[in-house]
C-alpha cells in the first residue's frame, strides 16, 4: 500500500531515515566505572570521569563493545573489527567534557539490514548504514527554578548505540514497523531493553518528500522522538508541513526540528546563525578499538535464535499460520512459554489455549509473560490432562480460570474438586438411562424424527454428571440407548 | 652533612635520599629547611603558586617513622616540588589558570600518587605556564617565575623557560630535591636548559597521564626535573609505571634507571642530526653542542652524522596539533561543575564570559586556533596534514634509530631570555622549542643534561634523544656527559645563601 | 589562506569565548600571522603518508564490566561554582 501525499502541484512521496539510540545493556558505564543503572538520586551514579573533571581519562568497557558487536551480528551487518573512537565537540549544559566520544569515521558495525512486515503481510528490507557506540549525555531540567535549569550527570557516560537507517523508510507505518522490528530484534539480544518511556530507546527522525522521478530534496532531522506513535505522527506531520513550504514557493531548510505531540506538528529548534560544526577528531585518550576475531566468532557463535528465524522453524515444526507465528514471536518469553506448552503435544491444542485463553487471562490480569500467573510447565500439564482425558476440555477451561486465580496446579485442582472425566460405562448408562425416563415425551420426538434433540440429551447427560462425563461415550451410549 | 648547615639543599636528591637512609638527618629537619628557604625566596622567585607546609612536615614525619621501621620507599623523606598540573587531592591544583584558581580536586594523579607511595614530601604546587602553554612561565595567571640565574652584572630578571618554569626555577635554587614537570613540546627539557638542571621527558606511555591536567593528549608525558642525572633516574623510577586508568599507559616494567647511570658507553652509536644546525643559531651553541660531541667521542661512542629530514616541519606540525587537542580538551571549563564562573543571562553568555575571563590571552589563542583547525572545511588542509607530517617526523626517528643508539643535540636555540625581552609576535616565542618539539611528535625519550655556560654566565643544556623506551640509555650517556661537563655553576638566588644569611643573622 | 574578521568571530563562537568587537581585528591579524608561519608545510609531500593517530606504543586495553565507581556525590558536586540540593545549576534553558 503506498503512502503519497495528495499536494496541489501533484503527488509527493516521503523519504525517511531513522538514527535510533539504543541504550546499552551494561552494568558499568562506557568510559568508566560508575553504574549504568537507570534512576538512582541526582548525580550518585558518577564518576569524575563521567563529570569530565580535570586529568580524568576514559577507558572502554568490553561489555558494552561486545553488546555493539551482538547487535551488529543480530542485524546481518558488517563488523568492523578495527574502529575507532572520535570527539564530537560542542558545548551544552548536560555535556561535561564539551564533547561527545563517539564514533565518526569508523563505526564498529557498517552495512546490514531489517525485514519488516507491514499490516497487508507485504515484507520490505530496510537498509542499516551503520552502528556506532557512543556516551549518553545528562539530563536538564527546566521546570524546577524560575531563572536556572538543573543539571544530573547520571546519564552521562552511559553507552549508547546509534543505528542508522538507510533513507529507505516510504511511509509512517513502515518507520513504525521498522522501530518495532528493531526494538524487538534488540530486546531478543539482550543488548537494549527498548523501554522507550525511559528514554533507553529513542529516535532521530529525518524526512523529506519529493515528487516521482526526483533525487532526493533537503531533509529535516527530528530529534528525540520517543515512543514508535510519535514517530509515525512526526513523519506525517513534517512531510504535510514540507509539501505546504515547496508547494507554496519556499524551499525547505535543512535544520533540526522538535515534534510537539499536543500540537502534532514540528517546530524549528535551534537557530540557523549557530551552525553546527562539531569539529570530530580522533580522540587522542583512546585507541583504536581492535576486536579479536576470535572472540567475535565466540559472540557470534552464542548469539540466540533471531526473531526471523524462530518465526520460519515454529511455522515449520508447530504448523502455526504466518499469523500465529508473528504473535507468538513478538516477544522471546512469549516463544519460550509457547514451546514449553506445545513441544510433544497437540500443537493445534496448544497454540489455540496459548492465543487464546492464556492471553485472554494475561490481559485480564494485566500481566506480562514474565509475571504470568499461570506458568508454562502448568499449562502444559493442563493440556496433558485433556490429553490423556483426564478431564474434557469443558472442564478445563474452569480449572485454567481457577489456576489463574489461585496459582495451583492443575492436577491439584483437579482432584480437590473431582473433575476427572467418568468413563465407566456403568455410570454413563445410567445417568441417560434417568435421563431419558425423566423426558419420554422428548424420546419420543426424537423417535419420530427429531433428530436435533440429540444434542438436548448430551447436555442433560453432562448435566447429571456434574459436567464430568467423557463425551465421546456418552454420545456413543446415548445413541445405543435411543436406539433401542 | 646535617640538615641545618647551610649547604644542605644543596645536596642531590640521591645524597639527601643516602642521608636520610642513614639517618644523618630527618625528614623532618630536611623538609623545614626547604620550607624555610622557600619562605625565603619564593616571594621573589614565584616558583611555588602554593605551599603545603603543614601536609610536607606530617608526610615528612611518616617518612621517618617509615624508615625508622626499615620501610624506606625510594624517595622516602624527599621534599619535591609538584607542578601545579597534577592534581593532588585536597590540596589546590590551578594550571596556574583564573579559571581554576580555586579548584581541589577530590582525587589525585597516578604519578603523584606513586611518588606519595614511595615515600616523597611535597613542598607545594610549581608555577607553570597556564595549562602548560608557553616557553617562558610568562602566561601564568599567578604571575610569572624568575629564573635564579643571573647575567654576569646584571639583575635583569630571566625566564626560567616553560611551561615547567616553576619547577626549574625551584630545583635550580634549592627549593626542592626534584619537582615534577610536563613535557608537551619542551616544557621539562626547554626549562631544565634555562635553569641549569637535568630533565628528562620519557617515552609516551611512560608515565600515567591519570589525574593530570591535559592540554595536548598525545603528547603531554610527566618528567622529573632535577640537578642530577642521577637524580632524575630515582625520580622517574618512582613516577612512571603502567596505569590502567589510562589507555595510553604502556604496560611494560619500570627498570632500574639509577643502575644504568653508571653504564659504559662503549661502542653506542651518537648520531649528530644536521637539520639541528638552525640557521642564525647562536655560535655559542654551536659550541657547547661540538663540546658534547668531542665528550661523547672521548667517552668511547662513534659518532655519526644522521638526518632527520623533517625536523623544519616540526613546529608547525606542533602548532597545529597541540592547539587541536588543547581546544577540545579545554571546553569542560565551562563554569558549571567546577572553577571560575562568570554569570550570563544565558547559558551562552555563561560560557562566553567564564571563558573569556577565565582563560588568559595565550590560552584563548590556541583554543581559537585549535578550533579553527578543526572546524568544518579546514580540517583536511590543517589538522589531517598535519597528522601525515607527523607520521614522517615519527618515521625519521624510527629510520634513523636503526643506526644509532641515541641523538645528541642542543636543547634550546638560547640561553634564557629576560622577562622584558619576551617577543610580542608568538611565532618568535613558538621557536624557542624548535628542538625539542620533534621527540614530542614522534613520542620517543628525551633528556636535556646542562654542559656549560654561556658568554654571560647562563646555563645551556644539550638534549639527548634515545628509542622508544630506552631511558636506560639516555641515563647511560646523559650522566657520562654530566661527568665531562663536570657542571658546577651555580645560580646567583638560592637556598643555601638564604640559609647562610639566616644562620649568619 | 586569510582568516578575517568574520572568521575569528566564528571560531571565537564556536569555542565560547567571548570577544570585543574592536578585538577581531587584532586577532585576525595574529592568527593570520600564525597561519601565514604555518604554510610552510605547503611544501611537505604527503601522498600516501598514513595519518598518525596517537605513538601507536600502547596496547589496546578494555575494562571489564563491573561497577567500580560512583556514589561520590559530595565529592562530584564539591567544586560547584552554583549548586541547588544535588543538581548543578546553569541559566535557565529554553528550547
Ligand atoms: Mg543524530
Ligand atoms: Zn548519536
Amino acid at each position: 500500500m503506498t503512502y503519497r501525499i495528495e499536494g496541489r502541484t501533484g503527488t509527493w512521496e516521503i523519504v525517511v531515515g531513522l538514527e535510533v539510540h539504543a541504550q546499552v545493556i551494561s552494568q558499568a558505564k562506557l568510559f568508566s566505572g560508575a553504574s549504568a543503572t537507570y534512576g538512582g538520586a541526582p548525580n550518585t551514579h558518577v564518576s569524575f570521569i563521567d563529570a569530565g573533571f580535570p586529568g580524568m581519562l576514559p577507558v572502554v568497557n568490553r561489555e558494552c563493545v561486545a553488546q555493539a558487536v551482538r547487535t551488529g551480528l543480530g542485524l546481518a551487518a558488517h563488523i568492523n573489527v578495527v574502529s575507532r573512537f572520535d570527539r564530537k565537540n560542542y558545548f551544552y549544559a548536560d555535556l561535561p567534557q564539551g564533547y561527545q566520544i563517539s564514533q565518526f569515521e569508523h563505526p564498529i558495525v557498517g552495512s546490514g539490514v531489517i525485514e519488516i512486515e507491514l499490516a497487508d503481510g507485504a515484507t520490505r528490507e530496510i537498509g542499516i548504514t551503520r552502528l556506532h557506540l557512543e556516551q549518553d549525555a545528562g539530563k536538564s531540567m527546566h521546570d524546577q527554578d524560575p531563572t536556572r535549569s538543573f543539571i544530573d550527570l547520571n546519564r552521562s557516560g552511559v553507552a549508547l548505540m546509534e543505528i542508522v537507517s538507510e533513507p529507505d523508510i516510504r511511509s509512517p507505518e513502515e518507520a513504525g514497523a521498522y522501530v518495532r522490528k528493531l526494538r524487538q530484534i534488540l530486546r531478543y539480544l539482550g543488548t537494549c531493553d527498548g523501554n522507550m518511556e525511559e528514554g533507553s530507546m529513542r529516535a532521530d527522525v529525518n524526512v523529506s518528500v519529493r515528487q516521482a522521478g526526483e533525487a532526493f530534496r533537503t531533509r529535516c532531522e527530528i530529534k528525540n522522538v520517543n515512543s514508535i506513535r510519535y514517530v509515525m505522527q512526526a513523519i506525517e506531520a513534517e512531510a504535510q508541513r514540507q509539501v505546504e513550504v515547496w508547494e507554496s514557493g519556499g524551499t525547505v531548510d535543512q535544520e533540526t526540528r522538535l515534534f510537539d505531540p499536543g500540537r502534532g506538528e514540528t517546530r524549528s529548534l535551534r537557530s540557523k546563525e549557530d551552525a553546527h560544526d562539531y569539529r570530530y577528531f580522533p580522540d587522542p585518550d583512546l585507541l583504536p578499538l581492535v576486536l579479536d576475531e576470535g572472540w567475535v566468532a565466540g559472540l557470534k557463535a552464542s548469539l540466540p535464535e533471531l526473531p526471523d528465524a524462530k518465526r520460519a522453524r515454529l511455522e515449520a515444526d508447530y504448523g502455526v499460520t504466518r499469523y500465529e507465528s508473528g504473535v507468538l514471536t513478538a516477544e522471546q518469553a512469549i516463544a519460550d512459554f509457547y514451546e514449553t506448552v506445545a513441544r510433544g503435544l497437540d500443537t493445534r491444542l496448544a497454540t489455540n489455549w496459548v492465543l487464546g485463553d492464556f492471553f485472554a487471562a494475561l490481559n485480564r490480569t494485566g500481566r506480562s509473560i514474565e509475571d504470568s500467573p499461570v506458568s508454562a510447565a502448568s499449562l502444559r500439564a493442563l493440556l496433558g490432562l485433556i490429553t490423556d482425558s483426564t478431564i474434557n476440555g469443558k472442564i478445563a477451561k474452569d480449572v485454567f480460570e481457577e489456576m489463574v486465580d489461585t496459582g495451583d496446579e492443575p492436577m491439584a485442582i483437579v482432584e480437590r474438586r473431582g473433575l476427572k472425566q467418568v468413563t465407566d460405562t456403568g455410570a454413563i448408562d445410567a445417568a441417560i438411562a434417568r435421563v431419558l425416563a425423566d423426558n419420554a415425551d422428548k424420546v419420543a420426538e426424537y423417535k419420530s424424527g427429531k433428530d436435533k434433540l440429540f444434542g438436548f440429551f448430551v447436555g442433560q447427560t453432562m448435566k447429571a454428571m456434574a459436567g464430568k462425563g467423557n463425551p465421546a461415550l456418552v454420545n456413543e451410549a446415548l445413541k445405543k440407548q435411543l436406539a433401542d | 652533612m646535617a640538615a641545618d648547615t647551610p649547604n644542605a639543599l644543596d645536596m642531590s636528591l640521591v645524597e639527601a635520599r643516602d642521608g636520610l637512609v642513614r639517618k644523618a638527618f630527618s625528614s623532618v629537619e630536611l623538609t623545614t629547611a626547604a620550607l624555610a628557604a622557600v619562605e625565603a625566596l619564593n616571594p621573589r622567585l614565584n616558583a611555588y603558586i602554593t605551599v603545603t607546609g603543614d601536609q610536607a612536615l606530617a608526610q615528612a614525619a611518616q617518612a621517618d617513622a617509615a624508615i625508622a621501621a626499615g620501610e624506606a620507599g625510594p624517595m622516602a623523606g624527599v621534599p619535591v616540588g609538584i607542578k601545579d598540573l597534577f592534581c593532588t587531592k585536597g590540596v589546590r591544583t590551578t594550571a596556574a589558570s583564573n579559571i581554576l584558581r580555586d579548584f581541589v580536586p577530590p582525587y589525585e594523579s597516578t604519578v603523584t600518587a606513586n611518588l606519595r607511595r614511595d615515600g616523597a614530601v611535597f613542598l607545594g604546587k610549581t608555577n607553570l605556564d597556564e595549562f602548560a602553554m608557553g616557553s617562558g612561565n610568562l602566561t601564568s595567571a599567578f604571575g610569572p617565575v624568575e629564573n635564579p640565574w643571573k647575567r654576569a652584572g646584571s639583575d635583569a630578571a630571566l625566564v626560567p623557560g616553560g611551561s615547567s618554569g616553576g619547577s626549574a626555577a625551584a630545583v635550580a635554587a634549592g627549593l626542592g630535591f626534584g619537582a615534577t614537570g610536563t613535557d608537551t613540546g619542551g616544557s621539562i627539557r626547554q626549562p631544565a636548559s634555562y635553569c641549569g638542571i637535568t630533565g628528562i621527558k620519557p617515552t609516551y606511555g611512560r608515565c600515567s597521564r591519570f589525574g593530570t591536567i591535559a592540554f595536548a593528549s598525545s603528547l603531554d608525558q610527566a618528567g622529573p626535573m632535577a640537578r642530577t642525572v642521577a637524580d632524575c633516574a630515582v625520580m622517574l623510577g618512582s613516577m612512571a609505571g603502567f596505569d590502567a586508568q589510562d589507555s595510553t599507559s604502556v604496560d611494560r616494567p619500570v627498570p632500574d634507571y639509577l643502575a644504568a647511570c653508571g653504564r659504559s658507553l662503549k661502542g653506542l652509536r651518537i648520531g649528530i642530526p644536521r637539520e639541528y644546525h638552525a640557521p642564525g643559531m647562536p655560535a655559542e651553541i654551536e659550541a657547547i653542542w661540538q663540546q658534547g660531541i668531542a665528550w661523547l667521542r672521548d667517552a668511547g661512542c662513534e659518532i655519526v652524522d644522521v638526518s632527520l629530514p623533517h625536523t623544519k616541519y616540526g613546529l608547525a606540525t606542533y602548532y597545529i596539533i597541540a592547539p587541536a587537542e588543547c581546544s577540545s580538551n579545554l571546553a569542560r571549563y565551562d563554569g558549571v561543575r567546577f572553577g571560575a564562573r562568570v554569570a550570563g543571562g544565558t547559558l551562552d553568555e555563561l560560557y562566553e564570559n567564564t571563558r573569556r575571563a577565565g582563560f588568559g590571552d595565550e590560552t584563548r589563542r590556541r583554543i581559537m586556533m585549535g578550533t579553527y583547525v578543526l572546524s568544518a572545511g579546514y580540517y583536511d588542509a590543517y589538522y589531517l596534514k598535519a597528522q601525515k607530517v607527523r607520521s614522517l617526523i615519527q618515521r625519521d626517528f624510527t629510520d634513523v634509530f636503526a643506526d644509532v643508539d641515541v641523538l645528541l643535540t642542543p636543547t634550546a636555540p638560547s640561553a634564557a631570555f629576560a622577562q622584558d625581552e619576551k617577543p610580542s609576535d608568538p611565532v618568535q616565542m613558538y621557536l624557542n622549542d624548535i628542538f625539542t618539539v620533534p621527540a614530542s611528535m614522534a613520542g620517543v625519550p628525551a633528556m636535556s643534561v646542562p654542559a656549560g655556560v654561556d658568554a654571560q654566565g647562563l646555563p645551556l643544556g644539550l638534549q639527548l634523544i634515545g628509542r622508544f623506551f630506552d631511558e636506560e640509555t639516555l641515563f647511560a650517556v646523559g650522566s657520562a656527559l654530566e661527568r665531562a661537563a663536570a657542571f658546577t655553576h651555580r645560580p646567583a638566588l638560592r637556598a643555601s645563601d638564604v640559609a647562610r644569611a639566616g644562620i649568619a643573622s | 589562506m586569510s582568516l578575517d574578521t568574520a572568521t575569528v568571530r566564528r571560531i571565537a563562537r564556536l569555542a565560547r569565548i567571548g570577544i570585543e568587537e574592536n578585538e577581531t581585528e587584532g586577532l585576525a591579524r595574529e592568527l593570520n600571522g600564525i597561519f601565514g608561519w604555518i604554510e610552510q608545510l605547503d611544501e611537505v609531500d604527503v601522498s600516501g603518508v598514513a595519518p598518525m593517530i596517537g605513538t601507536g606504543l600502547a596496547t589496546p586495553r578494555m575494562r571489564e564490566d563491573v561497577v567500580t565507581d560512583g556514589d561520590r556525590r559530595d565529592d562530584v558536586l564539591s567544586n560547584a561554582p552554583d549548586r541547588v540540593d544535588a543538581f548543578f545549576t546553569v541559566p535557565k534553558v529554553v528550547e
